[in-house]
């Protein structure tokens, strides 16, 4: 029974923002579902396929921005077919015939084509935000119809895409009447851009707050760029190749001193690694730093340029750093809270767990690791588990599979298990090295806030998985590759992964028989098995072991788009 | 308990040669095609170093995982099962390990281009990444700050040749492209010799027979 009128209960719930505080706040009463669903104008649907767009229209007509994720998280190392699925064009399709207002769509992992970019630019006619993150199946002739079809376009954000047919045309789609523009990253498309165009595009947008360039941008229409955009907050330089003598660098120099609001710096996709001088002025304010697509930035130029960054929060970085700038990272980024070591490929340029400790030792807001290295060990986590016990994500990827601890050839059972213990607030967690049930009992002990988790090539028996089901209370996702785990483990406690987004497993130790028994109990399930060897019947035999499993829960049954690969159980 | 080391690693296979993939020992149905260079239809892009295949790439990429091979899944949950156990020394390549995202996979192969140099008369060989640099001249500049027995910076282009002042001795550059040939540098568009140079010889002039010397004199 509510004792306020419904308009100051939904002024209330304008101020609960997160989509899991909503999704609390409509359980509480009908009325306030109510109250709740017509107001909600942010939508995050973690897995496409666990509900149609339909019902999720239905039930929040007032929605203006969607998120939308579909491939699952193993799909971004080629685990997965190419055509398993994730269109988005029927989303799309379902909110242009309601009379849904979208002005956002945020995507991850899923397949966009040119027609569905078409028909988003067509029918909403508000449309303001597209951020599309790791998606495929575009071509820059998408990108040309929203540019010229959103009058009021202020976002166009696109990460990790590989993009078909580059034609720099695009750019020249925006109506000269588009002002409105806050936010554009094309840094990822390979091809030319008409840089005319660019260049008149910056300068009539006022509002700009974040340009990310490709490699086409050469540095003297960058120092233009600059020049009309100086109120900059987020750049990232395609191209960095100049002569230090030229007049171009000389200029861009001085342009980039005034360049006062840059906070976050990226790319350096093709630089001249000799004079970063450039680049330090802008260093000294700068809180996020991408250098891990910069492979020409190493050694002391590099060492050089991070010393200027005291106040850095988050840094991406290649491991050509080294340990010794770890060591130097520790000792100048007090502030950072967030740190990702990518493999550069070049062997001798690992780092080990003593650039992990360092850091750990210097850094103690540091929350959130994505660390990929050569070695580590057990004496090294557990330090780093002392010196900080504020990890949220922790995810650690030993290049050499199954190596245990160099100095002692244990596994890192007690290293990760340490880990666990000290940080209680931990939400994300990928193992790697040498590692048995041990630390499966470690996590399913202490990570009671873990909600998920990444296994390759661990474990050595069913309890291991057993261990995580039933520990790990909030577990959402789980994804588990060339584990030992097999049918004991996937159906001792059915009831749980209708608790979860969903479970990957592949190349694990489950057969036919057991993902059938599975898929029999639990009906809102769907459990789908992915086979891509197309000479491979689906025989009845139950005691065939399945390569990849794939399964989560869903309220709309086995998916229609399935392709012939898939079998839904 | 030992590990069968002649399945997983491919150094001690029976002595063949590890570049001829037909005569390497795999594990497979009759019939399966050895090719190396089948990559799933899914893994579009996703290069392999074929040089070395291991059992385990060739059992992924042929998809026998999937089916009842029971033998190199036993050895693998067997060693796992030991946890101490002896693991094999170099790793076979699979699909999606180490878990990068294709996106980044690609865009940092094609970013660097790391060629070996060599002088005549250098005691070793040194390596330089070409995409670093934007011209001709850029590289010579490097290449002599890389080789201290040049010490005057005396690049004729016309005549192409390097001039040390120590011993007087002039250098003409020379790479090897795609074709197996030894050109002469600065024939063609600088991008265009990025991407068809494998290798960088600094020749002796006298030792130059020609414009474009046909012999690759190892180096």
């Amino acid at each position: 029974m509510n004792y306020f009128p419904d308009e100051v209960i939904e002024h209330v719930f304008d101020f609960v923002t997160s989509q899991k505080d909503r999704n609390a706040v409509s359980l509480v009463c009908k009325s306030w579902y109510k109250i709740e669903r017509l107001s909600r104008q942010s939508v995050f649907i973690g897995n496409c396929y666990a509900i149609s767009p339909e019902r999720v229209i239905g039930r929040f007509p007032g929605l203006k921005s969607l998120t939308l994720k579909g491939k699952p998280h193993f799909a971004d190392f080629n685990l997965l077919p190419y055509d398993w699925g994730g269109w988005v064009y029927p989303w799309v399709e379902a909110l242009a015939k309601s009379r849904v207002g979208l002005e956002e769509l945020r995507l991850k992992r899923m397949v966009v084509s040119d027609d569905c970019l078409e028909l988003l630019s067509r029918s909403f006619v508000n449309f303001k935000s597209l951020v599309l993150v790791s998606c495929e199946g575009f071509t820059t002739d998408g990108l040309a119809a929203i540019a010229a079809n959103c009058r009021y376009l202020r976002e166009l954000d696109l990460q990790e895409i590989e993009v078909d047919d580059n034609r720099g045309q695009w750019i020249s789609c925006f109506p000269d009447s588009c002002t409105s523009l806050v936010s554009l990253n094309f840094s990822c498309l390979k091809g030319e851009i008409n840089l005319t165009a660019l260049e008149r595009l910056v300068a009539r947008s006022p509002n700009l707050k974040s340009l990310r360039l490709n490699r086409a941008v050469p540095l003297d229409t960058l120092q233009k760029l600059l020049m009309r955009a100086p109120q900059l907050v987020d750049l990232g330089i395609g191209s960095f190749v100049y002569d230090p003598s030229s007049e171009a660098y000389i200029k861009l120099k001085a342009t980039l001193v005034k360049c006062k609001s840059i906070r976050s710096l990226s790319g350096f996709l093709e630089v001249v690694p000799c004079c970063l001088s450039a680049i330090h002025p802008v260093c000294q304010n700068l809180t996020s730093l991408n250098l891990s697509y910069a492979p020409g930035i190493h050694g002391n130029e590099l060492i050089k340029l991070i010393r200027f960054c005291r106040k850095l929060e988050r840094l991406w970085i290649l491991d050509s750093i080294g340990d010794r700038g770890l060591g130097v990272v520790a000792f100048t980024c007090k502030e950072l809270q967030e740190l990702r070591v990518f493999p550069s490929g070049v062997d001798n340029a690992a780092v080990t767990e003593e650039g992990l400790v360092a850091i750990s030792a210097g850094c103690p807001k540091l929350h959130s690791l994505l660390y990929f290295c050569q070695q580590m060990t057990n004496a090294a986590l557990i330090t780093v588990a002392k010196n900080n016990s504020n990890f949220t994500r922790f995810r650690l990827c030993i290049l050499d599979r199954e190596k245990p601890d160099p100095v002692t050839m244990q596994p890192l059972d007690e290293g990760f298990g340490a880990i666990v213990q000290s940080c209680k607030r931990l939400r994300r967690l990928s193992l790697s090295g040498l590692l048995t049930d041990q630390v499966f009992l470690y996590i399913g002990m202490y990570a009671e806030q873990l909600e998920m988790l990444s296994i390759a090539f661990a474990g050595n028996s069913d309890k291991g998985m057993l261990y995580v089901l039933n520990g790990c209370k909030k577990l959402r996702k789980l994804e588990i590759r060339d584990s030992p785990f097999g049918n004991t483990a996937l159906l001792t406690d059915v009831g749980k992964y209708e608790t979860m987004r969903s479970l990957w497993m592949s190349s694990c130790e489950v057969t036919l028989g057991g993902c059938q028994t599975l898929a029999k109990k639990m009906p809102r399930l769907n459990v789908e098995i992915i086979n891509e060897d197309d000479q491979m019947e689906f025989s009845l035999d139950d005691r065939q072991k399945v390569g990849k499993m794939y399964l989560y829960r869903t309220l709309v049954g086995p998916r229609k788009d399935a392709p012939d690969f898939v079998w839904t159980l | 308990m030992s590990q069968d080391t002649t399945v997983d690693s491919p150094e001690s296979s029976d002595g063949a040669s590890l570049m001829s993939f037909d005569t390497e020992l795999t594990l497979g149905l009759p019939g399966e095609s050895r090719s190396p260079a089948r990559a799933p239809a899914f893994a579009q892009g996703h290069k392999k170093n074929c040089t070395k295949r291991g059992f385990m790439e060739t059992v992924i990429d042929l998809n026998l995982g999937t089916s009842h091979i029971s033998m190199p899944r036993g050895q693998n949950s067997e060693s796992r099962v030991s946890g101490t156990g002896k693991y094999p020394a170099a790793k076979a390549q699979v699909t999606g390990w180490p878990p990068v995202r294709s996106f980044r996979k690609k865009t940092l192969e094609g970013s660097s281009k790391l060629v070996k140099v060599a002088v005549d008369g250098a005691p070793y060989l040194r390596k330089v990444d070409l995409q670093i640099y934007s011209s001709y001249q850029d590289l010579f500049r490097a290449l002599e700050e890389m080789f201290t027995c040049f010490t005057t910076r005396d690049y004729n282009m016309e005549e192409r040749k390097l001039t040390g002042a120590l011993n007087g001795r002039e250098y003409v550059p020379t790479y090897e492209d795609k074709d197996d040939d030894w050109m002469l540098l600065g024939d063609v568009p600088w991008k265009m010799f990025v991407e068809s140079c494998k290798r960088i010889r600094l020749m002796k002039s006298s030792e130059a027979v020609g414009l474009a010397p046909r012999t690759p004199t190892n180096c």
